[in-house]
């Protein structure tokens, strides 16, 4: 909707400094208990300038870049879903007092957050939980507001790390909407700034009060060798054509016996995934009983308590639950949302403490071939 | 609400170190608010004053180690309407469970003077393979928030929120960085049931398993990874033999590196 313009460092500075200035808390980026976590920026200091993380599947170290690049590191533990839909929400309370009951709703959030350091795959995974909790018949109004008052500051991959694989399923790496701005880091000899384009009213009038100096073609064919860079080296990826079709076919395919012996089901895979959005509610009452409140919490289907239904869990076998995780996330989230639900992240893979690799699986089921059979005998799982 | 009468609670230990009753009386904010809803009938830790049974609830700490205890828990279980067992001791059987993988004879021979005064079992055993439970709450200690939240719970007629997933489910809640994955320590969160908050975890330390296997645990899956990861055999049968080392899924695999 622009031209693309450029920034230095100090200009970044600024940057956090605009948003603070205008009533937004500004998370992002910073390196917390040897991790790049999200968490509130005070100041460009607390970006993890000069770090990088090394991924494979369940194995991840940060380590000291030989530059000061900002955003030289891929994605973390942390995922902007735990600002948009926290990990745990008190939906109402209740009081009760000479035998009459008062429910008291739980106001509105109006937290303004600004989220600087936003990649491809979690916009992808963004516009995912907008359909998952706004498009649908039933809004979850709390997430909307959060949602509608959110800005958003991209930053384009420049680098990806092994268990990165966006390119196939399409989400990245490079940022192409859902972005109020979005920067691309340049840094090569003593050149240190950023590209910046915006993506909305909102980002062009940011962008309008930071000086920004007019970007060369040069600058623009950096930005952009710096993306298909992280393109390149992108080692993974996923099968995407007929993954419905795949998956549907082989409900009992040996496979799912395999990695149902490794896997812990300890839900780590959903709980870091961007696009889980399982929750549960649990009731809680203060000792005299005249108060109750009911909180909303983070479930995954990797738990028995998600499936359990009067009797009994429907899926008690480690395989059911992780072929409904797998098979929900590839194949049927796309006949209930209109999309994979996976962005090709790669956390899961990165913080499976055994290092389940979800692109592995899937192509052990492919390769082995389709092997249709009777579906199995329902509560033995 | 309509004045609601005062169930009686009773307190009672076993082989234990005190550790999880005390949970009770460390309840601090909450103790009054929980002495205002119950008569503490028994409960030698608090008060001398014994009110005879029968009992509401009784919360019973520690295993059964010996010949009179395990003739006591059936005289417990006859005058509770409702047995709670609280940490791993009365869960689990306990530390003092690692005798079942012994000769408790040597033991008593290398310890006391005196052998033929010590009158004991050859094991540790938890307290629901004695008496029927009618709850169990892990740890060791219990988190004595989990404890009120019961006894809360009991009193309001609801179900406790003590759920039996993983350790990691908690991790990721408090925004917690894995441990294991991260730093490479050695962590049981993924078999263990949660309940202590992610506790070690949450000071960038592996977690020990207090509250004992979780629902569905796969201990094998995780031991291998950590046998991948360069522990040995030896490391791997310690971790696995704790404060719920008699548990079946802990013991199990502890027997496997043995």
């Amino acid at each position: 909707m622009n031209a693309p313009v450029l920034i230095d460092t100090i200009g970044l500075g600024q940057l956090i400094k605009l948003l603070q200035k205008k009533g937004y808390q500004v998370m992002g980026p910073t390196v917390r208990d040897e991790a790049i976590v999200y968490d509130t920026l005070d100041s460009i200091n607390d970006l993890p300038q000069g770090w990088t993380d090394e991924q494979e599947a369940g194995h991840y170290r940060i380590k000291k870049r030989d530059d000061n690049a900002y955003f030289g590191y891929v994605v973390g533990p942390h995922s902007w879903k735990k600002y948009l839909h926290p990990p745990r929400r008190r939906l109402w309370r209740a009081e009760q007092k000479d035998g009459e009951v008062d429910i008291i709703p739980e106001s509105a959030e109006s937290t303004r957050f600004a989220f600087l350091g936003v990649r491809s795959c979690e916009l992808h995974a963004i516009t995912i939980q907008d359909e998952v909790f706004i498009k649908g018949p039933h809004v979850d109004n709390d997430y909307r507001l959060r949602r509608e008052n959110a800005l958003i500051i991209a930053v384009n991959c420049t680098q990806s790390a092994p268990t990165c694989f966006c390119v196939s399923m399409n989400t990245g790496p490079k940022a192409e909407s859902g972005y109020d701005l979005v920067l691309t880091e340049i840094l090569e000899n003593n050149i240190h700034h950023f590209l910046v384009q915006a993506g909305s009213e909102k980002g062009l009038e940011l962008l309008g009060e930071l000086d920004p100096r007019p970007a060369k073609e040069s600058d623009i064919s950096k930005a952009e060798k710096g993306i298909e860079q992280a393109a390149q080296q992108m080692s993974r990826s996923m099968k995407t054509d007929g993954i419905k079709e795949l998956l549907f076919e082989n409900l009992e395919h040996p496979r799912w016996d395999e990695v149902a012996e490794r896997c812990l089901s300890c839900a780590n895979c959903t709980m870091v995934c961007p696009t889980c959005f399982c929750s549960t509610v649990e009731d809680v009452t203060d000792i005299t009983g005249d108060h109750a409140e009911r909180w909303q919490r983070w479930d995954s289907c990797f738990t028995m308590d998600f499936s359990y239904l009067h009797g009994g869990s429907v899926r008690s076998s480690t395989k059911s639950r992780y072929r409904q995780w797998m098979t929900h996330k590839l194949a049927s989230w796309i006949d209930q949302f209109g999309s994979s639900g996976c962005v090709g992240c790669g956390r899961c893979v990165t913080w499976c403490p055994v290092g389940i690799d979800i692109t592995e699986e899937v192509r052990a089921i492919e390769n082995a071939g389709s092997k249709t059979s009777t579906p199995s005998q329902g509560g033995k799982e | 609400m309509a004045e609601r009468s005062k169930p009686k609670v009773a307190v009672w230990k076993f082989a234990s170190c005190d550790g999880c009753q005390l949970s009770l009386l460390d309840c601090e904010d909450e103790l009054l608010a929980v002495a205002e809803e119950i008569q503490i009938a028994n409960f030698p830790e608090a008060s001398r004053e014994v009110i005879e049974g029968p009992y509401d609830v009784s919360l019973v700490e520690g295993s059964v180690t010996t010949p009179h205890d395990r003739e006591r828990i059936q005289m417990v279980r006859k005058s509770s309407k409702v047995l709670i067992t609280i940490g791993a001791c009365a869960t689990a059987g306990g530390i003092q469970a690692l005798r079942n993988f012994k000769d408790v004879k040597d033991f008593i021979n290398t310890v006391y003077a005196n052998p033929e005064f010590i009158d004991t079992l050859d094991q540790s055993t938890p307290i629901a393979d004695h008496v029927k439970v009618d709850f169990e709450l892990r740890g060791c200690p219990i988190n004595k928030m989990q404890l009120v939240e019961v006894i809360n719970a009991f009193l309001n007629s609801r179900k406790p929120n003590t759920p039996p997933h993983s350790t990691c489910i908690d991790c990721k809640l408090e925004g917690n960085v894995c441990v294991m994955v991260a730093q490479g320590t050695p962590c049981l969160g993924p078999v263990t049931h949660t309940g202590c908050g992610a506790l070690c975890p949450t000071y960038n330390r592996g977690c020990y398993g207090c509250f004992g296997p979780k629902e569905t645990p796969n201990t094998n899956s995780l031991s291998s990874w950590l046998k991948q990861s360069g522990a040995n055999d030896d490391q791997m049968m310690r971790a696995f033999r704790g404060f719920n080392a008699w548990s079946e899924p802990f013991r199990k695999e502890s027997e496997s590196h043995d």
